[in-house]
């Protein structure tokens, strides 16, 4: 039977570009393995060995002298457990090569520009309840520790006779700074997503809702720098400790990168609540205000849950904020008023001066398969419990 | 039906699933060629959609599923070897609602014409023009042909989409609803064409206004929960039905 | 009957008064910050952004004179970078919203892996920089051909780096465009018999310019502020020139900013520049995201 509706030439353009579409679409999924190969095949040099042929390493130094020559056979002794914090002293001449003190003296770091130091523009001394001394026996006992040992250890001390890795400081500091962010960036997120969502004349909604966005807009450089310069005086003024630079610096200084994040979620999530539950809450006689804790909030709970957890991927893994305003001093301490050093930071402020192909150029990629893989882990629990607990609450389950 | 008709449209126990759920039962119909067929009933009885399976639209649909035979010019056009594309190609439709592109007049009507292949300007003009008077919108818009669609009243938008319909020159128009989003004035204006039309090409109309079908077709179909309950003139239909669901549905009985 | 609000008990009226309080104090204090720092930048270094201190090139190791090369620097770098990765954005959310099954696992997985992409930190973008771009891609071009330059840090491959950081974003907004075009007009074209790929060239893509458009300049927004991942991708404190080729490296407003006030030799004198360089980088941004709003808001009232 003669058929009348025979495709005419179908264009062989077309069906390439058809295909084209689909293969362009896959380069987010490869991307994603990519990463993860990539960044775990340069940490893998750890298994084989450490000090095998280093190539060139580039240098982002700020210095005329461009540190190609390996900056660690200038020890910075740096010793964490003496809670010693570096301190740069803008008004000294000729840099002295890796003095120790003891406490009151002047400690000037050599020519080692990525290690950012500890900016005190009212004085270069070290407070005098610090030790200042290091330890021989410490180092001299890293020698014998296997990798696995190095790397669970509390010191991290990468640039010595025996490199130290010990993450532990590194995710104390991690976490301590986080959480002040959290603490204090989640309820402000929040409320005033609430504020926007339920409580604000249509005019000042307008005003208010793109404003705070735009706060997601200033670069994490500017926020630390805002931190580095202004915060680190105030809050130096309100507390009167002797850190400039500490994890509550740091952590206002994420909580500022964390707001607009968890504002815009929560501000989401809350307004997709259908208008028929505020109808109903109201109808019944409770006031707006009843109705937006007691019935909006809770029906919104897993999208505002979902926006405080993105805010703490978002905070864990900034590194600027954290370079800029935390001290950047691996300290393994609870306390919030001293410097700490967050993952991130550490990959940051370290890999410019490393040397590619070592042991501790490794372990830096090996901190940054563990960041990629923490935060793709909170994602997928982001999506999978959001998901599942939204349908199933507004299918009453 | 009378014999000296020819079948442009055959359905032979033709099914249509939405998913799990059966839309369409075993519809067996002809629809004559150059002749307006209606499709009456009510709100949610198939008649839209077994509009929509004869050109293949509810394909874009996901999950659905279609049985038994849809035969134009004698050939199934679910059957494997039949292009959609040039199957929609030569089946013109109108839709409920008008969706002129937002493109100027001109460019409404000749979208159609060079999908597939490149005609001189000159014939371009001629097929606008001609579709446009055929669609007793040339007078209103000539003056205004590289504006806007979207400048035009609701009525003159639906004879826009009616012109750019017959603009490829189909054989079969299909037209869902065409007048229901019109004033009563437009409406007149629709059923009017309709009449026109229906000397060149095939038509088949759906309606749910019962008297719209009484107006302007020569055969009606009347669908009830997805099947075909009546098929005849409509003439017959309309003073003397042979089914008792005809016969309430027409007298207004359900709605 | 009584209906006036004064017939509530008083707890009661007062903890509303706070509930509502504390919100409006919390949207206040945000709404407080933004405008504290931008005031705080403003006062201590508006003076310093003159005309001279845009064109000019840096003096005295960066204590002195302009930023031109950083903004020159950053212009290129943000340039190559939509270049690289818009036309993939836009490929993707063209497939996500034309193509894609709802149910089929690819479509979910490309879903997923953008997600993903968005919550991945940034300097673990930097290190795929290194690892994927210098080492591998670099290298084995470097091997290929003989050269030298592939294998370093330079403006591509820092481009390359942020276009793949970007990608969600350029998605995002893409995606949303599209799905703003009305599905009758996409119907109606097909009816007329056109292909799918003809229908999204001739009627859904004219239609979501403006989307492209957002998309594109956000992430231009989001990657001239992006310092982390280029930390060790190629951009330097300290050149003479603007880089001659994309192999070279490049100065940046951003990390200029970060070294100038972490490390700069005399900072009591850099500290006005130090806000001026700021305010340019901030200026920079906001205009660009500022531009994007508009445009996506008038998207939406359309």
């Amino acid at each position: 039977m003669n058929n009348p509706f025979r495709a005419t030439r179908r264009n062989i353009g077309e069906l390439i570009a058809e295909w084209s579409i689909r293969a362009i679409a896959s380069v987010s999924i490869l991307v994603i393995f990519l990463i993860f190969i990539f960044v775990f095949r340069e940490a893998s040099t750890l298994l084989t060995g450490s000090e095998e042929a280093p190539t060139e390493q580039t240098s982002t130094s700020s210095q005329e002298t461009s540190a190609t020559s390996t900056t660690q056979s200038e020890p910075d002794v740096y010793n964490p457990d003496a809670e010693e914090p570096e301190v740069y002293n803008p008004e000294a001449e000729a840099p002295a090569s890796g003095e120790e003190g003891a406490p009151g003296e002047f400690i000037y770091i050599a020519a080692n520009p990525a290690y950012p130091h500890i900016y005190n523009p009212s004085s270069g001394l070290i407070p005098p309840d610090i030790d200042a001394t290091s330890s021989e026996e410490e180092v001299i006992a890293g020698d014998t520790l296997s990798f696995g040992e190095n790397f669970l250890s509390s010191t991290w001390q990468p640039v010595g006779e025996v490199p130290k890795f010990g993450i532990v400081p590194l995710l104390i500091g991690t976490a301590k700074t986080t959480l002040i962010a959290i603490l204090i960036g989640a309820p402000l997120g929040i409320l005033a997503a609430l504020f926007v969502a339920f409580f604000a004349k249509p005019w000042i909604r307008e005003i208010v809702k793109p404003g705070i966005e735009l706060l997601a807009g200033f670069p994490s450089v500017v926020i630390g720098f805002f931190c580095l310069v202004t915060v680190a005086s105030w809050v130096q003024d309100v507390t009167g400790v002797p850190y400039r630079l500490n994890a509550i610096v740091g952590g206002i200084g994420l909580s500022l990168a964390v707001i607009p994040i968890v504002f815009s979620i929560a501000e989401d999530a809350l307004s997709a609540v259908p208008k028929t539950l505020r109808e109903a809450s109201l109808a019944l006689g409770s006031t707006e205000w009843q109705t937006a804790y007691r019935v909006m909030l809770p029906a919104a709970a897993p999208g505002v849950f979902a926006a405080v957890l993105l805010g703490i991927g978002r905070a864990f893994g900034e590194t600027m904020i954290a370079i800029m305003a935390t001290g950047n001093a691996p300290l393994s301490s609870f306390s919030p008023f001293e410097p700490a050093r967050t993952v991130a930071a550490t990959i940051g402020s370290e890999m410019g001066e490393v040397v590619w192909g070592s042991e501790h150029y490794g372990v830096l990629f090996l901190l940054g398969v563990l960041l990629f893989v923490f935060s793709f882990g909170l994602n997928a629990v982001t999506e999978l419990y959001v998901k599942t607990r939204f349908i199933k609450r507004f299918q009453g389950k | 039906m009378a014999k000296d008709l020819q079948t442009k449209i055959q359905a032979q126990g033709f099914n249509f699933h939405y998913g799990q759920k059966q839309a369409l039962f075993d519809i067996n119909l002809s629809i004559p060629e150059r002749k307006v067929t209606a499709f009456i009933g009510p709100s949610g009885c198939g008649k839209s959609t077994f509009l929509r399976s004869i050109n293949r639209m509810n394909d874009l649909i996901e999950g659905t599923r279609i049985g038994g035979e849809m035969v134009v010019d004698g050939v199934n056009v679910y059957d494997k070897e039949v292009d959609v594309v040039t199957l929609r190609r030569r089946i013109g439709m109108v839709f409920q609602k008008s969706i002129p592109f937002p493109k100027s007049i001109y460019e409404n009507i000749t979208y159609g014409l060079t999908l597939n292949q490149s005609r001189s300007k000159s014939e371009l003009d001629e097929i606008v023009e001609s579709s446009l008077r055929r669609s007793a919108l040339w007078d209103e818009v000539k003056d205004r042909l590289h504006h806007s669609a979207l400048g035009m009243s609701g009525g003159q938008q639906q004879r826009l989409c009616i012109a750019r319909a017959i603009a490829i020159n189909p054989e079969i128009l299909l037209m869902d609803e065409p007048c229901s989003a019109l004033d009563p004035i437009s409406t007149a204006k629709v059923e009017e064409l309709i009449e026109e039309l229906k000397d060149t090409y095939t038509i088949v109309l759906v309606t749910h206004n019962m008297q719209q079908a009484g107006r302007v077709s020569d055969f009606t179909g009347f669908f009830l929960m997805g099947s075909l309950i009546e098929f005849d003139r409509t003439r017959t239909i309309f003073t003397s039905p042979s089914k008792k669901e005809t016969e309430d549905y027409i007298t207004g009985r359900f709605g | 009957m009584q209906f006036s609000a004064s017939t509530q008990p008083l707890p009661k009226r007062l903890l509303g008064f706070f509930a509502v309080l504390i919100a409006l104090t919390a949207a206040v204090a945000v709404v407080g910050i933004i405008l504290g720092m931008f005031g705080n930048f403003l006062l201590n270094g508006g003076t310093h952004v003159t005309w001279e201190f845009l064109t000019e090139f840096p003096r005295n190791s960066n204590t002195e004179g302009g930023i031109w090369p950083a903004l020159a620097g950053t212009t290129l770098l943000v340039l190559l970078m939509t270049l690289l990765g818009v036309p993939v954005g836009t490929a993707t959310a063209i497939y996500l919203t034309e193509f894609a099954k709802q149910d089929s696992w690819f479509a979910r997985s490309v879903r997923f892996a953008v997600n993903t992409l968005a919550g991945v930190p940034s300097i673990v973008f930097g290190l795929f920089g290194v690892g994927f771009f210098i080492q591998f891609m670099g290298g084995s071009i470097d091997a290929a051909f003989g050269s030298s330059s592939f294998g370093d840090g330079s403006l591509l491959w820092s481009a390359a780096t942020l276009a793949v950081l970007t990608l969600p974003v350029v998605i995002v907004a893409v995606e949303e465009s599209l799905r703003a075009v009305p599905r009758d007009l996409r119907e109606a074209s097909l009816a007329l018999g056109a292909t799918r790929l003809q229908t999204i060239v001739k009627v859904v893509i004219p239609n979501s310019v403006t989307g492209i458009l957002t998309g594109s300049i956000l992430a231009v927004g989001r990657g001239a502020g992006e310092v982390a991942a280029i930390l060790f991708v190629g951009v330097t404190y300290s050149s003479e020139v603007l880089p001659s080729a994309v192999t070279e490296k490049f100065m940046h407003l951003g990390y200029h900013l970060f070294v100038l006030s972490t490390q700069s030799p005399d900072v009591e004198k850099t500290l006005p520049l130090q806000f001026a360089t700021t305010l340019v980088l901030l200026g920079l941004t906001f205009l660009l995201n500022l531009t994007a709003i508009l445009i996506r808001s008038r998207l939406r009232k359309r």
